[in-house]
């Protein structure tokens, strides 16, 4: 979707700001933010591209103004409702009521028989959540290394990694990095339709014209399916 | 506070609580899992994966070949499981940047949580379209005829930078590299420094 996300060469947002003795989390909310994004993946209630998409629909605004971790708790409390859950009156319900539940935290009484897999992951992995989306190769990849592609020019509403400053342009394929689940499907319930990934190469005056740097290059990750062989 | 510490209201505190107590109910967010990820990004000091990747790099040409084109095995040597690293090597002719513009993709296993200016609009809008400026900006003056690669981490595929190997350190070991080798440099908004004369 062309949304406010997709930040790549847009003008107004002034310079890199560094915090000196940055720490690691600047609230205990926002560890919990993080660990009930990292548990909920690990219990497959939504996958990462579903995730990403549901930041993207952030009204522009909010999501202009939302701190990271607010964007990941916007996302995680949709997802949680979309999926059943939840739902958007009971989470009112309970954050009006200084956010504690009919149980306490302490009186969970454990796994839901609703929920598949629940209880059912190691504390290790629901730490580092090192889910791959490398997938077998279920076919040849079209295109080889030094190949001139174009990428298509699309406006999806749905979720892609095609960024808008990256599509209709000419580049080359720098290397292959074998087959991956499909954002554009995984994100929608439509399965995960790996397709072969490639590093494309694009050159800047080809992305920004003549108000390019000199010297400079971007390479894009991208699947098959936003890539025409560049026949001119 | 400033703007890193924004006055998050009691609103937002209130949300995470209550979607935090349908979580654990739900027997999706166990016990300690809060108290998990604190303890395990608050004790990782930092890009300390990273790091030693690149220390043995310096010090050890096998290794180094590893690290750009097998970062997997080359990780594994460390102890660490992770298949998706792509490590770009930076030279004299060139000069890499790490950046995801569409949200903040980053390699957490080696380097730990990204800050928050990575994170950032003025970071990701500008890295692709303006980079020498805006590492000029930053403290980094990319010489003119250095090739600035960006690498938009748009996919699942990560990326960290190999720095330039500062002059002056000529016989140091891994150990003492180290701690020379910060995570600005592995993103590539910095080069490694030259360790000051004793």
């Amino acid at each position: 979707m062309d949304g406010v996300h997709d930040l790549g060469g847009m003008h107004g947002f002034g310079p890199v700001v560094r915090e000196q003795n940055e720490p690691t989390f600047h609230a205990r909310w926002e560890a919990i933010v993080a660990a009930m994004m990292r548990s909920a993946r690990m219990h497959r209630v939504f996958n990462i591209d579903e995730f990403r998409h549901a930041i993207e629909r952030m009204p522009p605004e909010e999501y202009l103004t939302a701190t990271y971790y607010e964007r990941w708790l916007a996302a995680v409390s949709r997802l949680a409702v979309e999926k059943g859950l939840t739902t958007e009156q009971e989470l009112e319900r309970r954050a009006a009521a200084g956010g504690t539940g009919d149980a306490s935290p302490s009186a969970s009484s454990g796994p839901s028989p609703s929920v598949p897999g629940a209880g059912a992951v190691s504390d290790q992995s629901a730490i580092t959540v090192a889910a791959t989306s490398f997938r077998p190769a279920t076919g040849t990849p079209r295109f080889q290394v030094g190949d001139p592609v174009v990428t298509i020019e699309t406006h999806t509403k749905g979720h892609t990694r095609l960024p808008r400053y990256a599509r209709g342009k000419h580049g080359v394929v720098h290397a292959r990095h074998g087959f991956h689940v499909f954002p554009d499907s995984s994100a929608h319930g439509r399965g995960e339709n790996p397709q072969p990934l490639y590093s494309v190469r694009f050159e800047s005056d080809e992305l920004w014209g003549s108000s390019g740097e000199l010297s400079q290059a971007v390479y894009l990750d991208l699947w098959e399916g936003y890539l025409q062989p560049d026949r001119a | 506070m400033g703007k890193f510490h924004p006055n998050v209201d009691q609103y937002v505190v209130s949300r995470v609580r209550a979607l935090e107590s349908i979580l654990r109910e739900k027997g999706i967010l166990a016990a300690d899992a809060v108290d998990r990820i604190i303890e395990r990004y608050e004790s990782d000091t930092g890009p300390m994966v990273g790091a030693r990747a690149v220390a043995r790099a310096w010090t050890n040409a096998t290794y180094r070949q590893k690290l750009l084109t097998n970062s997997t095995a080359a990780l594994a040597d460390l102890g660490v499981t992770y298949d998706s690293l792509i490590v770009v090597e930076n030279s004299t002719a060139v000069h890499n940047l790490v950046v995801c513009t569409l949200c903040s993709c980053y390699p957490w296993p080696v380097l730990g949580l990204p800050p928050v200016w990575y994170k950032s609009p003025p970071y990701r809008s500008r890295a692709v379209s303006e980079p020498r400026q805006l590492l000029a900006e930053m403290g980094l003056i990319v010489p003119p005829e250095r090739e600035i690669r960006v690498w938009d981490s748009s996919a699942e595929m990560r990326y960290m930078v190999l720095p330039v190997r500062p002059r002056g350190t000529d016989g140091m070991g891994e150990e003492q590299l180290i701690p020379l080798i910060t995570r600005d440099a592995l993103i590539g908004v910095a080069e490694v420094p030259a360790p000051a004369r004793a």
